[in-house]
């Protein structure tokens, strides 16, 4: 088994949660679904840091952020993939 | 792993059974803060649980008060209790309700006597209750005894990816065991409100979940002059990677595995339903959360967190578990359960639960918590509103 970069919950999810220490601009990351134990790769476009997350699919403004299968908020930038998730480009639908 | 069947706890008067065995000298109020300290100070064996209210409180607020002093006194990690108050009715009130437990309970008013004098005699009861107290033996008390709360604090993603879910698997092995379980958190299921209520085991249980949350969001809905994107997530979360409040509170959910819970409790109130799972109704600040949980009678705490909360309680132990690495390295006097390998893919969920199982009982045996040797004891009341 290759190293474990990046965990996503669920099959449906857009976006996966980074696991080491950080990954860097181009690097090949494996991922791996906790769901249904299957494995995928990506490359990035950002540095991300441990915990952070990184967007599996290009995604536009408007666009529903999916995580544990479930709507976590909206996208308010357009993201492309392998760039970093976080609050400058995804706000809550709440409030 | 074969599950233990038992664990060594004190047994109470009243059938419960105790992780610890404090005697606690409980203020009713503020300004009986420096007597109930004096006295902790003098006498060896008791603890003092200060705190800032007490005073003008009335209607649900005051309920509240009163079922936090009353549910902590009753609490059986606590052998014997002394309440100390300015005036001597609410002192009485507080001192009958824990007197029911068949527990040593003895009253103390300050008016008309001075701070001096009270502390003198409270001073006498309290040795006697030390000393009577530092005799209970530990005895081999069956799981269904361990009454477990949750709560996790300043989380990150590792919380939902790790942490929690350890949590949740501790609670599938150990609820068919009969121990009672209890989580709470009513801000931090926002975003999962919906998906929460369908864990609700009967139709009751879910409209009462139902209230308890929209309750609570309409109160934000008036109180709040912004939105809450300034505390919920914390500033700690976001660092943590943390984007949302609805990736928070699913993250918060995994603490539950696959449970449902019986019943809704109101801040502080004992579970009356029978072993299984409760949500309590509780604020997300970890103090307060936990301090309401232990009112409600839980005598052993399960505390994921990502970035590294500190948090203790004076009568219930808080095990810290993290799955962050970093966390688990930087601040390592503070956690007692590293599942971190859960990430690197070393350790599945399940031996994750495990250890915490093995872990719990080791404190519910009388090891003590990093919390309880670095002195955490944070005692923090609830206020629904402010005085009169």
């Amino acid at each position: 088994m290759s190293n474990t970069d990046i965990i996503i919950h669920d099959e449906k999810d857009n976006v996966g949660v980074v696991v080491i220490e950080k990954i860097t601009p181009e690097q090949d990351c494996n991922c791996w679904i906790m769901e249904n134990d299957k494995s995928v790769s990506i490359q990035s476009k950002d540095e991300i840091p441990l915990g952070h997350k990184i967007a599996m699919a290009d995604l536009n403004e408007g666009d529903t952020i999916l995580k544990y299968g479930h709507d976590i908020g909206k996208v308010v930038k357009n993201i492309k993939k392998g760039e970093h998730v976080h609050v400058h480009n995804v706000k809550t639908k709440k409030w | 792993m074969e599950i233990p069947k038992s664990f060594l706890g004190y047994k109470r008067e009243n059938g419960r059974a105790g992780t610890r065995n404090r005697v606690i000298i409980l203020p009713v109020d503020d300004i009986s803060n420096a007597c109930a300290e004096a006295v902790a100070n003098n006498i060896k064996g008791t603890i003092a649980l200060p705190h800032s209210y007490g005073r003008l409180q009335f209607g649900a607020d005051l309920e509240l008060h009163f079922r936090t002093m009353i549910g902590t006194g009753k609490n059986p990690n606590v052998a014997a209790v002394i309440v100390v108050g300015i005036e001597p009715k609410w002192t009485k009130r507080i001192v009958d309700a824990i007197a029911t437990t068949g527990k040593p309970v003895e009253g103390f008013s300050i008016e008309g006597v001075g701070d001096i004098d009270t502390i003198a005699k409270v001073s006498k009861k309290a040795q006697e209750f030390s000393m009577w107290a530092s005799e209970k033996q530990r005895e081999e008390c069956p799981m269904s005894d361990l009454w477990i709360s949750v709560k996790c604090g300043e989380s990150d993603t590792t919380s939902g990816l790790a942490s929690n879910p350890t949590v949740g698997n501790l609670m599938d092995k150990l609820e068919p065991l009969g121990v009672h379980l209890c989580f709470g958190e009513t801000s931090e299921l926002t975003g999962a409100e919906t998906v929460c209520e369908k864990r609700g085991k009967t139709p009751e249980a879910q409209a009462k979940f139902k209230k308890t949350w929209n309750d609570y969001n309409d109160f934000i809905l008036k109180e709040a002059t912004d939105d809450l994107s300034e505390s919920q997530p914390t500033a700690g979360n976001i660092a943590g990677g943390l984007t949302t409040i609805e990736e928070k509170a699913f993250g918060n959910f995994q603490k539950i595995g696959g449970c449902q819970f019986i019943d809704v409790l109101e801040p502080a109130e004992e579970p009356t339903k029978g072993a299984g799972l409760y949500f309590m109704d509780t604020s997300s600040a970890a103090a307060e959360c936990v301090t309401l949980q232990a009112a409600g009678g839980f005598n052993i705490h399960l505390f994921p967190t990502g970035q590294g909360n500190i948090i203790g309680n004076p009568i219930e132990p808080v095990i810290k578990l993290t799955a962050n690495p970093l966390t688990a390295k930087t601040m390592s006097e503070h956690i007692d359960v590293d599942v971190s390998k859960i990430l690197s893919r070393e350790m599945n969920l399940s031996q994750a639960g495990d250890e915490l199982i093995k872990s719990t009982l080791r404190v519910a045996n009388g090891r003590l918590t990093c919390a309880e040797a670095l002195g955490h004891k944070e005692f923090v009341m609830t206020k629904l509103y402010r005085s009169a």
